[in-house]
């Protein structure tokens, strides 16, 4: 597994993720348009595969292949890690 | 100078011709055998004289491997103007066509991105406030 801290590091990859939770299971081509027309960001088709591919190993995206096309998916589990890393122990008069 | 066609690869033509006529709406324009094959073209009943589309064979080594590869990274190689995305995109799916990106706004423009049967992606689009 990749490091997840690594992968949210970046921004493009940040607005990956935000793309993903707007509409689940895209291809890369509309990943890469939202990218450009939403945001901006003109990175080649090359540059948001490997974006993609850091993401995947960190476990934050997942890709299937429904016939001939290939759907990259968000998966939010790795996110978990880091809220139970830091979590704080409640204060008895939160509760 | 000027374009008068352009083409997409496709596996068989009178499939492609059955699907771009009857389903996308498209009218035949020219049909004449062209060495083994058909110089076959469509064109839209919005503009008979205007660009002419050629349902041209992927015969060639190189086309399917190509075509293969865009269509799994979902990448249309071929986009069509239309007046409203959406109602585009309710019409096809009625008729059986498989999209691999639903209407999405991108900015200024709304596309949608289908599957013509005959191995491509094809994108429709429509500018915001700006009839196709």
């Amino acid at each position: 597994m990749g490091d997840l801290y690594r992968a949210l590091a970046d921004p493009t990859r940040r607005t990956i993720l935000d793309e993903l939770t707007d509409r689940d299971g895209q291809t890369l081509f509309e990943i890469c348009s939202r990218l450009i027309m939403k945001h901006g960001i003109g990175a080649s088709r090359q540059a948001i595969s490997q974006h993609l591919d850091v993401l995947e190993g960190a476990g934050l995206v997942r890709t299937e292949r429904s016939g001939r096309y290939k759907f990259h998916y968000l998966e939010t589990a790795p996110l978990s890690e880091i809220a139970e890393r830091w979590s704080l122990p409640r204060k008895e008069k939160d509760r | 100078m000027k374009i008068n066609v352009t083409s997409v690869l496709v596996d068989e033509q009178a499939k492609a011709l059955a699907f771009y006529t009857d389903v996308l709406g498209f009218v035949k324009k020219t049909d004449i055998p062209a060495g083994g094959a058909r110089w076959l073209t469509v064109v839209s009943p919005e503009a008979p004289d205007g660009v002419e589309l050629l349902l041209e064979p992927d015969a060639h080594p190189a086309a399917r491997p190509f075509k293969e590869a865009l269509v799994a990274d979902g990448m249309p190689y071929t986009s069509f103007a239309v007046d409203d995305v959406q109602a585009e995109f309710d019409r096809l799916t009625a008729l059986g066509v498989q999209f691999t990106q639903q209407p999405t706004e991108m900015g200024p423009v709304t596309t949608a991105v289908f599957d013509d049967t005959c191995g491509n992606l094809i994108q429709i689009a429509a500018m915001q406030g700006q009839p196709g």
